[in-house]
Parts: structure tokens; C-alpha cells; sequence
């Protein structure tokens, strides 16, 4: 009652500022997020990114299925005054969406009529540098909604009013630190990462107290000599280590365990840092409750390659050999689709790795350990020219795959054909808040190749979307996106269906989870990386993503604009930033019809 | 918007930038400042025509108060870009803030804040790496590509003692734009 009150009051005060909105007053009472809520979240709403703390990103609704999806249309829509990289989902608590975008903005908005109920703009630093211009969304806990920013701190908010209620800066954006992730709220933590690998700075993960913003613990993504795994770096190259934390981790509440992707070690030349740098490139456990760590598995070690293994590990069970096995799935940016198996005390234990994309880096993989070897002439030095596939980007970066328990098949959004090639350059000093990189800016942004053998003056596969059987280990179905790679987040749903965009041409499209077959593609505003989420408010199913292109995916079509030339000299991808819903053109009926 | 105009008034943000706005090293360049190498083995050296060795070089700058010797890169926004280019090519306005073909422009992308090092002389344009901006010094580096939405602010030139000085304040605004 007293957070209804709460939330009516904020309902007065804006209709006071703008009278004209009575509909306002519709706008549902606030449900505080509990623990329990955030274990077992309720179908109709998305409390977090991937919808669930294992990183499915897959919702039980089935109003919208594959049979009735060629009806979805536009509900609503928000321009959200902003451009660049909206990669941020929409989270819905009970009728109340809020959405993140570039700059540190968060929109309140009434998810059933796409009404503002406020607006938070953070005033970001003047003279601060945004190397990648993003955010990836919030958290919800309690009655408040916590955002990680730019300049590297955590702001908790009233999720009813949009008033700031702490702000606890982690780490100096001076130094190179920035935070790009959404936090991830876990009993009373808010659990966030930084950002930076690219600026030579040393990488952590922080746990802040979700009432006051004091700091739990820390763990450190580079260790230090004396650390575990400090004996993986010389001298002092762990110092400027890198290995930064891009994204949000996946959770177990049964064994209070955290398991993270970590990026690469930085500068980016192996040589720079010999040794396998631990804890880069890998997948990481950790307690909740403490920080520390409890088991790991590097996927490749002593990167060469710029291969952030950004996203978390998924928490699935896979029946191999008549055995119920708890794994971590990752398609990595390596271009291997790598299944681990996960014990209630964090260890972490190899099972399987395969490519998924053209790779012609690892020359075999330790079958014990999986701990691969590399292809000498495929390893850039500093001075030392290498040609390697998959490219900088990998092959998946950070857009997240999903895994849909009715299918029993995990969708990743895969990029193949292209390969890059690069020098290190020695290094200069670091300059605090400079890159700080050992490969020539210019060499980065024109080292895209096409794959040996693939003739880019003719349509060339890049993106996919593909469906894997982890029981079997085979891939069921792959859809083609052609001269466009796909940065597009992906959603599967209990209605058989699989949603992404991500592709140059600014669709957002909805695919047969079984088949893969295509059944419907609308064109958006802008190039769609936003992560797509779906919720039900008075019975109707809606599906949510953002528009708004920009940061790498913008990047590396900036790069294939100039490999397939002229062919897509006159694709324009705008980078205005909008919320989209979506919902069946009469929904109510497809409602009692199932 | 709406109620939220109102809040968003009230987020609390990083207020350390307001103590150090009229600080001698935060203040942009002034008339009459020496500039300095920003980068390389060279950092803190004055700048002569010889430093332009390729067509492509871009050398950073800070601009530096001879009488106090404070270096004004208190800031990031205050780092400033130099180019030497075709006179014939600049327009009016460029040709008179340049100095022997040499044009300055704030090193801080309109776009995204990064520092800009690339001048690639062939097709004529600055370009930032973080995310494609392109701009045109021989015409006010107006935006000619790539993401960002405004011109790099302009700064005149002078020589003086065969030295690169500044022989004004930025004209036009510095940062990226607010949306």
C-alpha cells in the first residue's frame, strides 16, 4: 500500500507538470523485486536481461507462435532522443518497463501504452571519452532499478519516481574505466564489471551493497603475483592486464554461484604479456555470497586476437549419454562453441569444443582439458604480420545466444567468411586514458579480410542464426544473412519461435524455432542490436526490442561497406535510438483461441 | 519529459569538473599559447613545419601559457590536432585561421570523445578510429562522415619564432553535442 502510495504520488506530480496526461493515472502500482521473484521470475514479466539468472533469454509465453506471428504489428513506439548502440532490453515488472540507452539514459515507461512515467539522464563527464558508446541495461531490486555508467559508477534509483537515491563511483573513467554492462542484481548485491581492456587497465568485478552502495567485495579479472594464477603474467604486465568485464553474468541461486565471460588480455600482442594470463578469455566462477573464486576455464589462452569471450557461460542441462550433465554453454569469439561442465562448488570442467565458424587458429584441442594449440603463423606479434579467421570480431561477439527447453536447441548469432589480418607495433608509453593497443588504429579499422576461397565481389555469407542440439553435438538449421553480419541479441519463446535483427538491412525478424524457417520481418527505424525481450500485460503478449545502431557493429559494416563495394554504397543504417512493441494484430482473440 | 524533466535536473553527476574549470591547466587554449607535443618521445616539445614530415602527419597538441609554462591539459577537451594541408584547397575562413598551410582543430571527436590521430591525406580527411567520424580540414572540419553530428571547434594559428602558437581561442563548441 505504501509503495502504491509512492507511485501514485509520482502519478499526481506528473500530471501536475503535464495535465493533458491523465491516462497517467492508469498506470499499474509498483511490485517490488524479490529474491524469490528474481529466482523464479513470473511469465508474464522479464525482471533482467536474458529474462532468467541462467541466460536463456527465453520466455514461456506462447500467445505469439510460429503458426500466428505474421500478424505481429507495432503497438508502440518511443523515439528515445538518442543515437548510437541501443543493445539494452527492455525489463518489464509488472506492466512497467524500463529501458537504458547510450548516454546513461533511463526511460520509465507504461509497457501496455508506451506513456513516460520518467526519464533519468545521467550528466556524464564533458571531456570523457566513450570507446564504445552503449549501455546494456538495468537491474531491478526491491523498489529500485540500478544502472552502471560510463564514468564508471552505479546509480540506484526510486524505480517509482526516477530519483536518485545513492551514486557509488568504482573505479576513475580518467584512467580508461567505463562500465557498459547492465548490473545484475543477486540477493541484496548489485554485481557489476568494468570496462576498458583497450585502455590498459586492470579488470575487476564489483559486488555493492544494493542499499547503500558500499562495496562488498572485489575480484580481480587479472592476478596478481601471490594470486592465483599470478604466476601467468610477467613482470609487470599485469598491472595493465586488461581482461575487463563487458557484460552482465549468469547465476545459480541452488549453489549461490556466479559464472562470468572475461575479455582479453590487453595490449593486444601476445608478446607484450607472455604467459596464459589468467583470468582472461575465459569462464569464471564465483561465489556470490564472498567473491572468490571457485573454478575456471580458459578458452584460449595468451589472446592474439582481440577475442573478448564477452558474454556468460548459459546454465544448461544437456542429457549426454544417458547422463543429465550441468553445463556451461558458450559460443565463443574464438569461434568455438565450447560446453563445460559446472559442479555445485564452482569447478569447472571441459567437455566439449568445437568450431561453429570457419577458425583456422587452433590446430587441436586438448582432449582432457580442452586447452588448445595454436597455428604459429596465425598468432600476430608485435612486428609480426598474421592473417587469421575468424576476425577481430569473432565469431559471435557480444550478442547473446538463447536456449529453449521445448526444442532443447541453443540459438546462436554467428558471424563466418570473414577473417582479419594484423601487425603489432612496438609500444609507447601508456598514457592514462589513451589507447593503449600495440596495433596501428589504422591497421585495426582496415583489417578485415574475406575467408580464403569466399569471392566478395559476389553475394557473400556472413550472418547466421544457427540451431544447435547439444545432446547430439550437431547443428539442426542455420539461416544465412547475406553481406550483412548479424549483432543482434536473440529471444526464443514457448510459441516456437526464435527473434533477432542485428543485420545492416534493419529487420527485426522472427524464425521457426524447429525449422528455421523465416516468418516474419518488419523494418525498423534503425539497425536493430537491441537484446529483444517479451512480457504479457491483460492477457496480451508483447515483444519488446530497441533500434539504434552503432559502437562495433557499426564498425565492422563500416569495413565490409569497403571489402563488398559498391554493393552496399547505398545502405544507410541510421543510428536513432527507439523502443519498439510489438503484439498481435488482435491478440485478445489469439489469446482464447489457444 | 514530463515528470521527468524534473528528475532528470536532479541526477546527481560528476561535479569535479566545475572545481577545476577556471584552473590555469584545465582552461582551453588562449591567444598567444605556445603549442606543445602532446604524445611521442617528443611530448611537451614545441611544434615547427619540419615536425610535418609525411602528408599524413597528425600531430596532438596541448597548448601551453609561455609566461606561466602551465600546460592546459587539465582537460581532455583542450588536446588540439594539427594538419598541414593544400592551401589552395581551404576555404576562406580555414585559409585565414591557418598558418603556412598548417590548420588546428580540437583533437576531441564531436561524436564519442575520442582523441583523433589519423589524418589520411589521399581522400582529404581526419578521421577518428573509434567509430569512422570523418571530417574535412580544408573546410572547417566540417563532418563528412561517420557518425558525429558536429564540426570540430577551430583554432588560429600563428607562427612565431618558428613555432606553432594559437592565435585565439576554439571557435565554436567544444565536446559533443547535447541530445
Amino acid at each position: 500500500m505504501f509503495r502504491r502510495s509512492l507511485f501514485m504520488t509520482a502519478a499526481f506530480a506528473a500530471c501536475v507538470a503535464h495535465s493533458a496526461r491523465a491516462e497517467l493515472a492508469t498506470t499499474p502500482a509498483y511490485s517490488n523485486v524479490t529474491q524469490p521473484r528474481l529466482d523464479k521470475p513470473e511469465p508474464q514479466n522479464w525482471l533482467m536481461p536474458r529474462g532468467t539468472y541462467n541466460g536463456w533469454g527465453y520466455s514461456p509465453l506462447n500467445q505469439v507462435t510460429s503458426d500466428n506471428v505474421k500478424r505481429l504489428v507495432p503497438v508502440w513506439s518511443l523515439s528515445t532522443g538518442v543515437v548510437d548502440a541501443h543493445q539494452a532490453p527492455a525489463i518489464v515488472n509488472n506492466g512497467i518497463m524500463f529501458v537504458s540507452t547510450p548516454q546513461n539514459h533511463i526511460l520509465a515507461i507504461n509497457a501496455k501504452t508506451g506513456d513516460v512515467i520518467w526519464k533519468y539522464e545521467r550528466k556524464l563527464p564533458a571531456d570523457m571519452q566513450q570507446l564504445h558508446p552503449t549501455n546494456r541495461g538495468v537491474a531491478l531490486l526491491g523498489d529500485k532499478v540500478y544502472m552502471a555508467t560510463m564514468d564508471s559508477c552505479v546509480v540506484a534509483l526510486s524505480a517509482t519516481t526516477g530519483k536518485l537515491a545513492w551514486n557509488r563511483c568504482i573505479a576513475d573513467w580518467h584512467q580508461g574505466y567505463y562500465m557498459t554492462l547492465a548490473p545484475m542484481a543477486v540477493k541484496d548485491k548489485i554485481v557489476v564489471g568494468v570496462s576498458g581492456g583497450e585502455l590498459g587497465i586492470r579488470g575487476f568485478i564489483d559486488a555493492l551493497d544494493a542499499e547503500t552502495g558500499k562495496e562488498d567485495w572485489k575480484f580481480y579479472t587479472v592476478a596478481a603475483p601471490g594470486e592465483t594464477g599470478g604466476n601467468t603474467w610477467k613482470g609487470d604486465s599485469w598491472k595493465t592486464g586488461g581482461v575487463p568485464i563487458w557484460m552482465q553474468g549468469n547465476y545459480d541461486p541452488a549453489s549461490d554461484m556466479l559464472y562470468f565471460g572475461t575479455g582479453n588480455g590487453g595490449p593486444w600482442m601476445p608478446d607484450t604479456r607472455p604467459g596464459d594470463n589468467l583470468f582472461s578469455t575465459s569462464a569464471i566462477a564465483l561465489n556470490a555470497s564472498t567473491g572468490k573464486l571457485k573454478g575456471y576455464h580458459q578458452y584460449h589462452w595468451n589472446d592474439a586476437w582481440d577475442w573478448d569471450e564477452v558474454s556468460a557461460p548459459l546454465l544448461i542441462d544437456v542429457k549426454k549419454n544417458g547422463r543429465n550433465v550441468h553445463e556451461l554453454v558458450h559460443a565463443g569469439r574464438d569461434g568455438y562453441l565450447w560446453e563445460m561442465e559446472r559442479t555445485p562448488a564452482g569447478k569447472i570442467s571441459f567437455v566439449s569444443g568445437q568450431p561453429f565458424v570457419h577458425q583456422d587458429v587452433f590446430k587441436s584441442l586438448d582432449p582432457s582439458t580442452g586447452r588448445p594449440t595454436y597455428n604459429a603463423d596465425k598468432v600476430p606479434g608485435t612486428n609480426k604480420k598474421a592473417l587469421f579467421c575468424p576476425s577481430l570480431w569473432g565469431g559471435k561477439d557480444w550478442p547473446m545466444e538463447a536456449y529453449n527447453p521445448q526444442t532443447k536447441l541453443l540459438y546462436v548469432p554467428a558471424n563466418d567468411n570473414l577473417c582479419a589480418e594484423i601487425t603489432g607495433e612496438p609500444l609507447g608509453p601508456r598514457e592514462a586514458g589513451s589507447l593503449y593497443v600495440g596495433v596501428p588504429i589504422d591497421d585495426i579499422f582496415s583489417s578485415m579480410r574475406p575467408r580464403p576461397g569466399v569471392d566478395p565481389t559476389k553475394p557473400m555469407k556472413i550472418g547466421q542464426l544457427q540451431a544447435w542440439n547439444l545432446a547430439t553435438g550437431k547443428k539442426v538449421w542455420t539461416h544465412d544473412f547475406i553481406d550483412s553480419a548479424t549483432w543482434g541479441p536473440v529471444l526464443t519463446t514457448g510459441g516456437n519461435l526464435v527473434f533477432t535483427g542485428g543485420t545492416n538491412d534493419r529487420m527485426f525478424r522472427a524464425f521457426d524455432a524447429t525449422t528455421g524457417e523465416m516468418k516474419w520481418q518488419t523494418r525498423l527505424n534503425s539497425g536493430v542490436e537491441g537484446t529483444p525481450s517479451s512480457f504479457m500485460i491483460d492477457g496480451v503478449q508483447y515483444i519488446a526490442v530497441q533500434s539504434g545502431y552503432g559502437v562495433d557493429a557499426e564498425r565492422q559494416n563500416n569495413g565490409l561497406k569497403k571489402m563488398l563495394k559498391p554493393r552496399l554504397d547505398h545502405d544507410t543504417v541510421p543510428n536513432e535510438g527507439t523502443v519498439w512493441v510489438f503484439a498481435l494484430l488482435d491478440a485478445k482473440t489469439a489469446n482464447t483461441a489457444n | 519529459m514530463l515528470f521527468g524533466t524534473g528528475l532528470a535536473a536532479l541526477a546527481v553527476t560528476g561535479d569535479a569538473d566545475a572545481d577545476t574549470a577556471q584552473a590555469p591547466q584545465a582552461m582551453p587554449p588562449q591567444a598567444g599559447d605556445l603549442l606543445v607535443q602532446a604524445t611521442g618521445p617528443q611530448a611537451g616539445q614545441p611544434i615547427g613545419l619540419p615536425l610535418f614530415k609525411t602528408p599524413n602527419t597528425l600531430i596532438q597538441a596541448w597548448a601551453k601559457d609561455p609566461t606561466s609554462g602551465v600546460v592546459r591539459n587539465g582537460s581532455r577537451l583542450n588536446r588540439v590536432l594539427l594538419v598541414k594541408i593544400d592551401t589552395a584547397a581551404m576555404d576562406d575562413a580555414t585559409r585565414k585561421r591557418s598558418a603556412e598551410g598548417v590548420v588546428a582543430y580540437s583533437d576531441f571527436c564531436t561524436h564519442a570523445g575520442c582523441w583523433i590521430e589519423t589524418y589520411h591525406a589521399d581522400n582529404g580527411v581526419i578521421l577518428c578510429h573509434c567509430h569512422g567520424s570523418a571530417f574535412d580540414p580544408t573546410h572547417g572540419a566540417n563532418v563528412t562522415g561517420g557518425p558525429a553530428r558536429a564540426p570540430l571547434a577551430s583554432l588560429s594559428l600563428k607562427i612565431v619564432d618558428s613555432h606553432l602558437v594559437a592565435a585565439g581561442p576554439f571557435d565554436g563548441r567544444l565536446g559533443i553535442p547535447q541530445t
